[in-house]
């Protein structure tokens, strides 16, 4: 199986204001593949998560430098146009954030902001995307009720509906479960597993291993610094350097 | 450092158990002289808890003298005035050099000029704060603006009235109209509602807006669709407050809207209008039979006061509403 790369992050540096977050990183995240990026808090990964989406760019004081390539076409480049690459980089962020809407218009969301308004084709893709999100058999009783009312779980799986709604290439996870009990941790992982199939995954997580469940490829951040990238089964098995593995096994931080 | 080591070491002998870091040692010690530290203990408690009740009293009181005063100023008007109180009162015009009759039109006077005053000020009052809190770049130039809301609502209502006779009835042309009332009562009330819009921006959670710029939302359409949805309760709560306050003012309309007699409803916003605050104030100072007509003072003061409480209330019950239904 040839990896098609998704992703080609070329000497990216980042600062906020004077603060250097990220140290030229070198990354490529193959295409249908899940990546993990891991590290402990403050190593930057969810800057890098976020320079994937521009999510970055909200933040006046930010500067980058170095390249992103999404499919070849860098994506700081000057006439990118933000917000359709934000289409094409869905994101599910550490908190479940539904907006304040029905369960059926928050994943109608997308596509409606996206100009579609043929009604048929919407609620062909909400039923799609909460099937996909296995959410489906939870809210179809309740597609008109508050997204609110849905429990923390529920709530993260409908922000993963909402972010396939429009059928994004890529789908950038800022550490998904954090904020959810183990249960509800195991049926995201099992969502991860199958996304997998059609979409290029980027996971932020804090949790070993997870990071060692979900992904085919993981990369190992310290202060700013891509330390070591490699196949997860090898990087957990046989980390090549001391300070992975000391973090791998809990004897770092 | 070392002191933390080595009272770790007398802990560890003592206890089996070992601490790790130097938390651990003054809760070893507090152990060693137990029937001395108790005794203080139990003073300090005592203490403890007479300022606990004695700050809370305190409290109490403060938020009672509130209670007090809206109860005997209500009681006050309600008392001398409820005599006025009955259908033709509330649905004729006054009569007999306003002796008799009653105050209908002050009570349309009062709702256009509240209703045209929100229906200008709401738009530029959300709009600006929207600016303020969702575009502006934090810096110099967002630092003199909010400056400058601050002191407008900082300046007393007869320079809005003097600003409102001189702009909009004087150099505008409007004349002494419902309009220039509006509009003056709209200045008034701005300051008030970009405040309260603001506020209600910023509780809106900045991950309302990540989540829709992530699904690739433009800003406005982000602004629009989410966050002015989210923050409507609020926004309408503060705007109706503030109406409901600027309703009550005498001096913004007295140059520029209120008329002290007129036979005729308005029958159109060119028109002068009576208004229920300068009825008042005329019945009460300018009357040629003050005495005469103090129950009808009271009377109008009685309408005044349950129309802006009836706002309020309204304003109350619509934001409960949306957040009860939270969609």
């Amino acid at each position: 199986m040839g990896d098609a790369v998704k992703i080609r992050i070329r000497h990216l540096n980042f600062y906020y204001g004077n603060f250097q977050a990220l140290t030229g990183i070198d990354l490529d995240c193959p295409e249908n593949k899940v990546t993990a990026l891991i590290g402990p808090s403050g190593c930057g990964k969810s800057t890098l998560l976020r320079c994937l989406n521009r999510m970055n760019d909200l933040i006046p004081i930010s500067r980058a430098e170095g390249e992103i390539l999404l499919d070849g076409g860098n994506i700081y480049a000057p006439d990118v146009d933000v917000v359709s690459l934000r289409r094409r980089v869905g994101m599910v962020f550490q908190k479940p954030n539904p907006f304040p809407k029905t369960i059926f218009e928050n994943v109608a969301y997308g596509l409606r902001v996206n100009g579609i308004k043929d009604r048929a084709f919407i609620e062909g893709r909400v039923v799609e995307s909460l099937h996909q999100a296995a959410l489906w058999d939870e809210v179809k009783d309740r597609l008109y009720e508050s997204a609110l009312g849905l429990s923390g779980g529920q709530q993260q799986r409908l922000c993963i509906a909402r972010a396939m709604a429009v059928e994004p290439d890529v789908l950038l996870m800022d550490e998904p479960a954090s904020a959810l009990d183990p249960i509800a941790t195991q049926k995201i992982e099992e969502l991860i597993h199958q996304l997998r199939e059609s979409y290029t995954i980027i996971i932020v997580t804090h949790n070993m291993q997870q990071a060692a469940r979900v992904s085919d490829k993981t990369a190992f951040f310290y202060l700013g610094k891509l330390i070591e990238v490699g196949e997860t089964d090898s990087l957990f098995t046989r980390p090549r350097l001391k300070q992975t593995e000391d973090y791998i096994t809990g004897r770092f931080g | 450092m070392e002191i933390a080591v080595s009272e770790n070491m007398k802990d560890f002998q003592r206890e089996t158990t070992q601490g790790n870091d130097a938390s651990t040692a003054p809760a070893g010690k507090s152990g060693r002289s137990a029937p001395v530290l108790s005794r203080v203990r139990r003073a300090r408690e005592s203490r403890r808890k007479f300022v606990q009740g004695f700050v809370f009293n305190l409290l109490r009181m403060a938020a009672l003298i509130n209670g007090i005063a809206l109860v005997i100023i209500l009681y006050f008007i309600f008392s001398r005035g409820y005599s006025a109180i009955n259908w033709t009162f509330l649905s004729q015009p006054p009569t007999d050099s306003m002796t008799k009759g009653g105050i209908l039109p002050c009570i349309v006077g009062t709702l256009s000029l509240g209703l045209g005053a929100i229906l200008v000020a709401l738009p530029v009052g959300v709009a600006s704060a929207v600016y303020l809190n969702e575009y502006a770049r934090p810096g110099k130039v967002l630092h003199m603006l909010r400056l400058g809301i601050n002191n407008l609502a900082g300046v007393p209502s007869v320079v809005f009235g003097l600003f409102g006779l001189a702009f909009f009835v004087v150099y505008l042309k409007i004349g002494v109209s419902i309009l220039a009332g509006c509009l003056t009562l709209a200045v008034l009330t701005l300051p008030v509602i970009i405040g309260s819009a603001e506020e209600a921006l910023r509780a809106v959670p900045d991950t309302y807006r990540e989540a829709s710029l992530g699904l690739g939302a433009t800003k406005w359409q982000t602004i629009y669709r989410v966050v002015l949805p989210a923050a409507l309760p609020g926004i309408l709560t503060g705007s109706i407050l503030g109406i409901s306050r600027a309703a009550g003012e005498t001096a913004p309309i007295m140059f520029t809207a209120a008329v002290f007699f007129t036979p005729s409803m308005p029958s159109s916003i060119f028109d002068e209008v009576m208004a229920l605050p300068y009825h008042i104030y005329v019945l009460a100072t300018a009357g040629t039979e003050i005495e005469k007509t103090r129950h009808l003072q009271y009377g109008t003061a009685i309408v005044l006061i349950v129309l802006v409480m009836g706002l309020n209330l309204a304003a109350i019950l619509y934001r409960a509403h949306l957040r009860r239904k939270r969609i």
